[in-house]
């Protein structure tokens, strides 16, 4: 990288962002009121599955202010399609996944507490909700199935008619005859049986939608909260509402949080932007959280039995996985490749374990869909391999970081091939562990439990060593597995006349900090000041095709897409100064922000050389084009794999059950890092994410689908009180083949953090004699263990 | 929402006669109310706004009682002197009745009347022995609880204040619901003038009661560890995504040692 | 029905006409359109709405528009002076007490509200005092560190 007096890479530069943050100059696709714009409500199935035999929206006419109600028959009138998967998945024996169709709107059957039926449009958004509720939709209930395991029973009430036995996919990875034969020379086999919760992704700001169409020229905006305008664009174009993609533009303006459930092409956003041009006026939605709760995509929801097979001497043999994973109603996005491609490829972790074979079972059952929420099959993998590991050592008698360190692959072993897929580029895991044992005080851990034991509490350690395969791409390898799309990222870097940098990108900021992060890069590459670059983003009709953001993919895949374009300025620019400074163009080099001539004192500013670059007089025209704008489409030769450790302390309550992590210590590789300001944040609410599965967070479905966590009264979110102060560091070994060396840290938090403080729960726990607890653990749960615990001693009494 | 009428009285006569049906409600701080009504749960014809009533307000101590207006607010609670000097428990448990937001509009009078089974002041007036004074009579504590959201109220009936008895010691222990706030149970304990010791409980059952038998074991032993020796029933208990009874029932034992050691018993 | 109203916003006069079922962040939001209050919850538990009514951080959400007749509501629009940031909001930007942006209005609030009370908030009163505030983005580290440095910046300016 360039070095130049203003370098700022690697320094944690306070966000440009933030000012319009602070001042409530933020601008959110609710925030927008649009002249003549219609509100939009829509009406929801109360049940889990029905029929539906009839849509009266008669009633919802003659309320004052109503303005159209319009069906799923209306849609399907009009040739509308359904909702499409990006991504399939073969299964087993070559069979492909089931797509059923999910249409927009339900057309005769809901699937799902929430499924659409009509949306009301009205004046205000009070006429719209009263004109929903006069809807009259006569329904008639059939028996539902919420639960994966209960789905794949014989007999479970089925989905979708023509998908039997509600199995999307039975799919599996590995050398099944390498691990049976691994399974069967062990000198000692821990078994494992675990869920991983459901949870509701509850980015603050719910989602919302606002269609726009212009008869003038027939075109359509929408404005969306959406991570991936451009993906948004085409699904909905292309599969759903048949509309060619030059007349539609997609806007995501600023977005309230994401975690991977603004990645999905939603119903609403196909019905507000059909809609607006049935009425002839904006139509805007948004929805109220009990809506998130119900239409948002959900996360994990995973049933799985695990065996680690070890040799006499604690050395990982073998490892065989049996998963069920729940679909929820309908497939969303990315939903297939969830449970499979980015789960199962994780199973070696961190580990030289020679023969892994997993199986996945994915099943529909009559509940909200389920796709990618921060981690996204990652934080599922880590959490079994780090449950059992833990299990492992403590049959074993064995120190959990001694069984680990003997497991671990060496730094000389890479590049890495995993018999699960991935072959990783670089690591140094000892690094990590052996950083966070010091960060942590492990080795004086005994006078910490001590000192809770003395106040009635209890305390327990426990550690994690996770790995991610982060930034998603490349895309041979995604399109090998399954993916309908390549996975680059696309980047175009404009020098404007007077020397001012506009990027435009196809990733997408909705909390990560990129208008500062990429700025930085920008601006330490070309030698301009950070002020004088502005980074766009989430606009279809500015900035080029790309991918968006999810999968920790925006400075390794879309920073590197900015890079490569940053080179192809420097090398016009490059011959722009050789033409001014009459030199030849390989005498001419770029550093600090100046073009100079080898060996003399003649340059030019990045500035003058852009001056030029739109005012040329004499440029020679077959060889030197004018402007200094350039594109570039980066496609990574591989995944990039942070990794880390984390050690949890926790104190048990073993009165009332209550769990209070005490200490948190993350101590993570990411490659090179732009700004660790911004790092240790995405830790920090990774972090709280993984802390709030591991503690408080469990959407619940009644046996009947119906929803029993709808609202913040039951879904307990992390607030300030129930996280600890984090210990935090980082160790580094720079991704071998992106030009940044960034691997990524968006998810690491969430995927490292619940088996860790599961774990430290256990090792709490066992002296009473608790030996598994679920997640979320809450007090009631951990009370619960403690009891069951007791009884048969005090049978045996 | 429901559409509505809005009246906002200045008097209580004037307040108490704006409600001509079952359909008219009281609106107090509304941090129940409002909320209710956003959901579509309640459909009333008209609120009668009680917050410009100011003899609905304010704290003052009379002899051996607090009494607080039923237009006062959690924060006004909270933060008084003269309530901090007489009963610092009830300080505390305003303290931490739902967030600082709510606490800056919710009322006494509004919680009370409401009933929640597991909100917070109930088991003050429950373990404190109060007495719900109104616009037509006073009310005993003990008498005024009677079922989920259901009250010794009469239709039209407004609390104007509440009259809690100063103890010799109190303490209130919480255990709450991680996502709400709300209490999974709440144990008032107190020890009145002349020895005789009171357990107010709210969370655990349909509506805030008196535990008599924790009361028993601490009038003959005011300990934690004489609490904690108390065998709750689980019969009757909540049992919500939460609490099953029983997890309820030792909740109950255990808020009630720490009451009590709270208590310097 | 509908009533006229009358209140201060952010040192303004203002008045509507509004429906009593209007709450205070719909009057702010969609009548004023002082879109820097957001709405994330119908609980009334996510402190997105949360404003100052005459000084008293309050959940806008959960209070109709009505109720405040006549009374003096400051949001996060009205809290810089001018081109300077509130010690709070300053704070916020230096400790990187914010991600999406969506909780920090409220967030900010609360914290000036929480000062009020509490001027020199150690980390435990700070995350206590915050419990009517989610943020899914920060993990809340960095906005105690940010509404710790804002209470001391809050008295080095003379009470902001």
């Amino acid at each position: 990288m360039t070095e130049t007096a203003t370098r700022t890479v690697g320094t944690s530069v306070k966000r440009t962002e933030d000012a319009r943050f602070l001042t409530g100059r933020g601008r959110y696709t609710d925030d927008l009121h649009r002249p003549g714009q219609v509100h939009a409500c829509f009406v929801r199935s109360p049940h889990a599955h029905a029929r539906v035999l009839d849509v009266d929206g008669a009633p919802a006419m003659a309320i004052p202010g109503v303005v159209a109600v319009l069906t799923g028959a209306d849609m399907a009138a009009e040739g509308i399609g359904g909702l499409p998967c990006g991504w399939q998945v073969i299964g087993k024996g070559g069979v492909p996944m089931q797509e059923p169709p999910h249409p927009p709107l339900a057309l005769d059957r809901v699937r799902t507490v929430g499924d659409a039926v009509a949306v009301v449009l009205a004046e205000n958004r009070h006429a719209a909700r009263d004109g929903a509720e006069a809807v009259v939709v006569d329904y008639d209930p059939l028996p539902a199935v919420a639960h994966v395991a209960d789905a794949a029973r014989p007999g479970a009430p089925l989905v979708h008619d023509d998908v039997p036995g509600n199995v999307c996919y039975d799919w599996d990875i590995g050398d099944k005859a390498a691990a049976d034969a691994a399974f069967a020379g062990a000198a000692h086999v821990t078994r494992l049986d675990l869920v991983n919760n459901r949870l509701i992704p509850n980015a603050v700001e719910p989602r919302a939608a606002l269609g726009e169409y212009d008869p003038a020229d027939g075109s359509y905006t929408l404005t969306t909260t959406s991570q991936n305008p451009h993906v948004i664009r085409l699904l909905m174009c292309a599969f759903v509402l048949n509309l060619p993609e030059h007349k539609v533009r997609v806007v995501a303006p600023d977005v309230g949080g994401g975690f991977g459930s603004k990645i999905f092409h939603y119903a609403e956003e196909a019905v507000v932007t059909w809609a607006a041009a049935k009425v002839g006026r904006p139509v805007k939605w948004t929805a109220d959280r009990s809506e998130s709760f119900m239409t948002d995509c959900h996360g994990r929801d995973h049933v799985t039995t695990a065996e680690l097979a070890l040799d006499a001497e604690g050395h990982f043999v073998g490892l065989r996985v049996r998963t069920l994973a729940n679909m929820g109603a309908y497939l969303s996005t990315f939903a297939s490749c969830v449970p499979t491609y980015l789960y199962a490829t994780l199973l070696a972790g961190q580990y030289r374990t020679p023969a892994i074979y997993a199986e996945v079972k994915a099943l529909f059952t009559h509940t909200t869909p389920v796709d990618a929420y921060r981690g996204a099959g990652r934080p599922e993998a880590t959490y079994l391999l780090e449950r059992i590991v833990e299990k492992a050592a403590h049959e074993l008698d064995m120190d959990p970081a001694d069984l680990r360190r003997r497991n671990f692959i060496q730094p000389d072993q890479f590049p890495y091939q995993t018999p699960v897929a991935l072959a990783y580029d670089t690591g140094d895991y000892e690094a990590s562990l052996n950083r966070a044992l010091d960060l942590s005080e492990y080795a004086i851990f005994a006078e910490r439990r001590a000192a809770s034991e003395a106040k009635g509490k209890l305390r327990g350690r426990g550690l994690s060593c996770y790995i991610e395969a982060c930034g998603i791409a490349p895309s041979a390898v995604a399109g090998a597995l399954g993916a309908r799309a390549g996975l680059y990222e696309a980047a175009e870097v404009r020098m404007n006349p007077t020397g001012s940098v506009t990027v435009f990108t196809g990733s997408h900021s909705h909390g990560q900090g990129h208008e500062t992060t990429f700025a930085q890069i920008v601006a330490d590459r070309l030698g301009v000041p950070m002020a004088n670059v502005e980074i766009v983003h989430g606009d279809t009709s500015r900035i080029p095709f790309g991918m968006g953001t999810y999968g920790s993919r925006s400075l390794a895949v879309g920073g590197s897409a900015i890079v490569r374009a940053m080179d192809k300025i420097i090398d016009k620019g490059r011959k722009i100064a050789a033409h001014m400074l009459e030199a030849g163009e390989g005498d001419v080099e770029f550093s600090d922000g100046a073009f100079r001539v080898a060996g003399t004192d003649r340059s030019l500013t990045m500035g003058e050389v852009a001056f030029q670059a739109y005012v040329p007089h004499n440029f020679p025209h077959d060889t030197l084009e004018p402007g200094l704008d350039e594109s570039a489409f980066y496609d990574p030769a591989n995944f990039t794999f942070p990794a880390g450790t984390y050690v949890c302390e926790v104190e048990v309550d073993p009165d009332t059950g209550r769990v209070s992590v005490e200490r948190f210590t993350a101590v993570d590789d990411f490659g090179t890092i732009i700004n660790p300001m911004i790092v240790e944040g995405q830790v920090h609410g990774g972090v709280a994410q993984g802390l709030g599965q591991a503690l408080l967070e469990g959407c619940a479905y009644d046996d009947d689908g119906q929803l029993m966590t709808g609202s913040y009264m039951d879904y307990a979110m992390p607030r300030a009180a129930d996280i600890p102060d984090y210990r935090f560091d980082f160790t580094c070994t720079p991704c071998t083949h992106n030009p940044l060396g960034a691997k990524g840290c968006g998810e690491a938090g969430a995927i490292g953090s619940p088996p860790a403080i599961i774990n430290a729960i256990l090792d709490a726990l066992e002296p009473l004699g608790v030996e598994d607890i679920a997640m979320p653990a809450t007090p009631l749960a951990v009370w619960q263990a403690i009891q069951d615990a007791r009884a048969p001693a005090r049978a045996a009494e | 929402m429901y559409a509505f009428e809005y009246h906002r009285p200045s008097s209580i006569d004037e307040a108490v006669a704006l409600i001509t049906s079952d359909d008219i409600q009281f609106l107090s701080g509304g941090q129940t109310l409002i909320p209710t009504l956003k959901q579509r749960l309640a459909m009333p014809d008209a609120l009668v706004d009680l917050g410009g009533i100011e003899a609905l307000r304010g704290i003052r101590r009379e002899g051996d009682h607090v009494i607080i207006g039923a237009g006062t607010r959690h924060a006004e609670v909270a933060a008084s002197d003269t309530v901090a000097g007489a009963i610092p428990a009830l300080a505390h448990l305003a303290s931490q009745i739902g967030d600082a937001q709510v606490r800056n509009r919710g009322t006494i009078g509004g919680s009370v009347a409401n009933a929640d089974p597991s909100a917070d002041y109930p088991a003050a007036v429950i373990g404190l022995g109060a007495t719900v004074r109104t616009n037509r009579r006073e009310i005993a504590g003990d008498d005024y609880f009677q079922d989920l959201f259901t009250t010794a109220l009469e239709p039209g009936e407004l609390i104007t204040e509440i009259a809690f008895p100063i103890p010799e010691v109190a303490a209130y222990a919480k255990f709450a619901q991680a996502a709400s706030g709300y209490a999974i149970a709440g144990v008032m304990v107190a020890r009145m003038p002349g020895g005789a010791v009171r357990v107010g409980v709210t969370g655990a059952a349909p509506y805030a009661l008196r535990a008599t038998a924790l009361e028993v074991a601490l009038a003959a032993d005011f300990s934690p560890a004489a609490a904690k020796a108390v065998t709750i029933s689980a019969d009757g208990l909540n049992s919500d995504l939460h609490a099953t009874p029983a997890y309820r029932a030792a909740l109950v034992s255990v808020l009630a040692a720490r009451a009590v050691a709270a208590c310097g018993g | 029905m509908s009533i006229a109203l009358s209140m201060t916003v952010n040192g303004q006069h203002v008045t509507g006409t509004v429906e009593p079922r209007t709450l205070l962040v719909e009057f702010l939001r969609e009548t004023l359109r002082l879109t820097g209050t957001h709405v994330g919850c119908d609980t009334s538990q996510c402190g997105a709405c949360v404003v100052l009514l005459d000084g008293c951080s309050v959940k806008s959400c959960a209070t109709l528009a009505v109720q405040c007749q006549g009374a003096s509501v400051t949001t996060i629009e009205g809290l810089a002076n001018g081109a300077t940031l509130h010690p709070m909001q300053q704070a916020f930007n230096d400790h990187h007490g914010l991600q999406c942006g969506f909780c920090t209005p409220g967030m900010v609030m609360s914290a000036v509200d929480l000062v009020r009370h509490t001027p020199d908030p150690s980390d435990a009163d700070i995350r206590k005092g915050l419990e009517g505030n989610l943020c899914r983005c920060t993990g809340y580290q960095n906005i105690v560190r940010a509404v710790q440095a804002g209470a001391r910046a809050m008295h080095t300016s003379g009470g902001g």
